[in-house]
């Protein structure tokens, strides 16, 4: 049996965690897209469509991921199809961050002022009108904070994936660990890893929360 | 080709799914109860403790606020043992929980205290309140009902993360879901009920959560 | 025919009913101070004007059209009713000239370059010529609020509703915005005014409106209403005002 060198783990870690950063970004693209619409239906005239949005967020936000992982794996299967790792992981992450996005969404629309509204409304725009001149622009501003925050979980939401088997960095953790029978450098090195991939987010979070804060207290 | 869904085993493995629920159950009561006591001690710390011991609370809030809680599952219960540190899988699980819950609820509690006007502190001096009991009654309990629900949203993330115990062999739903998997293959009716159960876990512990914020918080007046 | 007719309008929020019965005739050109203590229906009875609350009795016409609640004639209204609020509810993200700029394009469907003439056309009569490119919280509160009125202007209303618009103001910017809805005035435009500034109501205005607990109390020149009070709501009002 050969002796592991730290540089052979760390390696062999560094590769797998480019799956890792694959899987966030197309989570997190899919996400953002799935919670467009749902943002549409949430906040739409249609009352089907908000109790349809509503019921789609408390599902995903009420149960663990890793159980929509598993429903995703062995659903899909009973159809028939044989379903790889990578696209079951892939569907329940879309999934579950569009629920999460959706709300992050809602609540940043909401914060625009009523004032806003009523003016733009007085100034003879129709509903579609106004949430493309005047809401949104002011909602997405006030929404980059906490969507760049949320990216930080759905890189930790990929860790889960390893679960039903797709090879990324934690996965690659256990198999390196069996080999080399050393779970604490292996799996100290895994976090650092997820923490170098994450703390970047976390922190330009914090930091274009403070800038957006300064910004509006000129009001 | 046309799959028969199959529920039979429900009545045959109730007990184990009732076990499952409790030592869920039980890892969201000690991960709640010691987590958000160590997340109030860290933010203590961190607004108006000691600076030295600072930097170390903000290490361990940002690790673990930055790597996922499976990994931090596996440090601790793989891991530690290199170090001669033995444990079950539950006292891993219970350990990992109140770990992370604490550096969440430390943020968490912090950004409470942090809004606090600094006209209560000198209130609280001026009636010759003691430091301690001025951190009590002016800080600590507004603080608490100002962010109760944030805290118990993240009571009940945790709840749900929970999952992630299975893992290292401690006996919670999902473990028993997946032991049902393992006898009975009905691998989607297994995760199915097992997922419900969750959803109905969540629902009860959001309500018993605000409820709890009414006892404990009678009166909304802090702002 | 009057420019606006309000008729037997009636609203109510859940129990309480905060318009009784309004009934007032505004002639083009008029301007009309409308005052009372807060809860009177002032606000309300504005705002059901163009459109932003729906009175559940009664009729409003403005220009001889009727105000209907659907989509279609609330759009028509509010092309010729504009509003100033008392937050001014400038849009941050925009400049002050594409603040102006903004309903004229994507309403009117006016083209870019028209849009901004009229903008600076607008900005220059209250004054901000030379703000065109400021951002909102770079101004001071007078000057929102002038941005503001230009904004309205632009879409060539053929009346002017004013929710206490001075009324957020530090004392020293009232000034400078009562001087441009006086020029309105003297302009000919109508304007309709919630207001609490007293001796404006008395130099410009044509007729004041006394509103007290959801009905029209007292309606008349300001000679008659400031000088000569008749019912005793408005002299313990005026009596409050010195």
């Amino acid at each position: 049996m050969n002796d592991f060198t730290t540089w052979d783990i760390v390696r062999n870690l560094l590769l797998a965690a480019r799956w890792t950063i694959l899987l966030s970004i197309v989570s997190f693209i899919g996400g953002s897209a799935v919670a467009g619409l749902l943002l549409l239906l949430r906040i739409g005239k249609s009352k089907a469509g908000r109790v349809f949005a509503r019921t789609y967020i408390e599902i995903f936000q009420g149960t663990p991921l890793l159980m929509q992982l598993f429903l995703a794996f062995f659903g899909l299967g009973l159809f028939g199809v044989d379903v790889p790792a990578w696209l079951a992981a892939g569907l329940a992450l879309i999934l579950w961050t569009a629920a999460f996005l959706t709300e992050i969404w809602r609540g940043c629309v909401e914060s625009v002022t009523k004032g806003q509204w009523e003016a733009s409304s007085s100034l003879g725009m129709g509903y579609l009108q106004q949430m493309r001149y005047v809401i949104l622009p002011q909602a997405l501003r006030v929404a980059v904070p906490p969507t760049v925050g949320f990216s930080v979980q759905v890189v930790k939401g990929t860790a889960l994936t390893s679960i039903i088997g797709f090879v990324e960095l934690s996965k690659a953790g256990t198999m390196v660990t069996n080999a080399t029978f050393e779970p604490f450098t292996v799996y100290g090195v895994v976090a650092l890893i997820y923490f170098a991939l994450c703390w970047p987010l976390s922190k330009s979070s914090q930091i274009l929360e403070r800038k957006l804060n300064v910004a509006h207290r000129n009001h | 080709m046309t799959y028969v869904f199959d529920y039979e085993w429900v009545f045959e493995y109730w007990p184990v799914l009732l076990k499952g629920i409790g030592i869920t159950v039980e890892l969201t009561l000690v991960g709640g109860v010691l987590g958000i006591s160590l997340g109030v001690f860290c933010a203590w710390v961190r607004s108006l403790g000691p600076t030295w011991a600072r930097p170390v609370v903000t290490a361990y809030v940002e690790m673990i606020r930055n790597t996922p809680f499976l990994i931090q599952l596996f440090f601790i219960f793989f891991g530690l043992p290199a170090l001669g540190v033995r444990m079950t899988e539950l006292q891993a699980a219970n350990l990992a929980m109140v770990i992370n819950l604490g550096a969440y609820s430390c943020e968490i509690v912090r950004a409470g205290i942090q809004a606090t006007h600094a006209g209560q502190f000198e209130a609280g001096a001026s009636l010759g309140m003691s430091r301690i009991q001025t951190f009590w009654y002016v800080v600590l309990v507004p603080a608490l009902q100002r962010i109760w629900p944030a805290l118990s949203s993240q009571v009940v993330i945790v709840m749900l993360g929970s999952a992630a115990v299975s893992q290292i062999a401690a006996e919670d739903l999902t473990f028993a879901a997946n032991f049902i998997q393992s006898r009975t293959f009905r691998a989607f009716e297994a995760y199915f009920v097992s997922t419900l159960i969750y959803l109905a876990l969540a629902i009860t512990l959001r309500q018993l959560l605000r409820g709890l914020g009414w006892t404990l918080f009678p009166k909304r007046t802090v702002r | 025919m009057s420019l606006i007719e309000i008729t037997e309008v009636k609203k109510r929020f859940g129990d309480n009913e905060v318009l009784k019965g309004i009934n007032i005739d505004v002639d083009p050109g008029e301007v009309i101070a409308i005052i009372g203590k807060s809860g009177s229906g002032k606000s309300t009875l504005l705002r059901c004007i163009n459109g932003l609350e729906t009175p559940d009795e009664g009729t409003i016409s403005v220009a001889g059209a009727q105000l209907a609640p659907d989509e279609l004639h609330l759009k028509a209204l509010r092309l010729k009713v504009g509003m100033i609020f008392q937050q001014f509810n400038l849009f941050p993200h925009l400049s002050a000239g594409r603040n102006v700029m903004l309903s004229q394009m994507v309403v009117r469907k006016t083209p870019k370059a028209e849009a901004e003439m009229m903008a600076k056309k607008m900005l220059d009569r209250v004054g901000l010529g030379h703000k065109f490119d400021a951002y909102p919280d770079q101004l001071s509160g007078g000057q929102q609020q002038r941005v503001a009125i230009a904004r309205a202007l632009a879409m060539q209303p053929i009346a002017l509703l004013c929710d206490e618009i001075t009324s957020a103001l530090d004392p020293e910017l009232v000034n400078e915005v009562l001087a441009v809805v006086k020029e309105l005035a003297s302009e000919g435009m109508t304007l309709l005014m919630v207001t609490h500034e007293m001796r404006f109501a008395r130099d410009v205005c044509s007729r004041v409106v006394f509103m007290h607990l959801g009905r029209v109390h007292e309606i008349g020149p300001p000679s008659e209403v400031f000088s000569n009070p008749q019912t005793p709501e408005l002299k313990q009002f005026l009596g409050m005002q010195h």
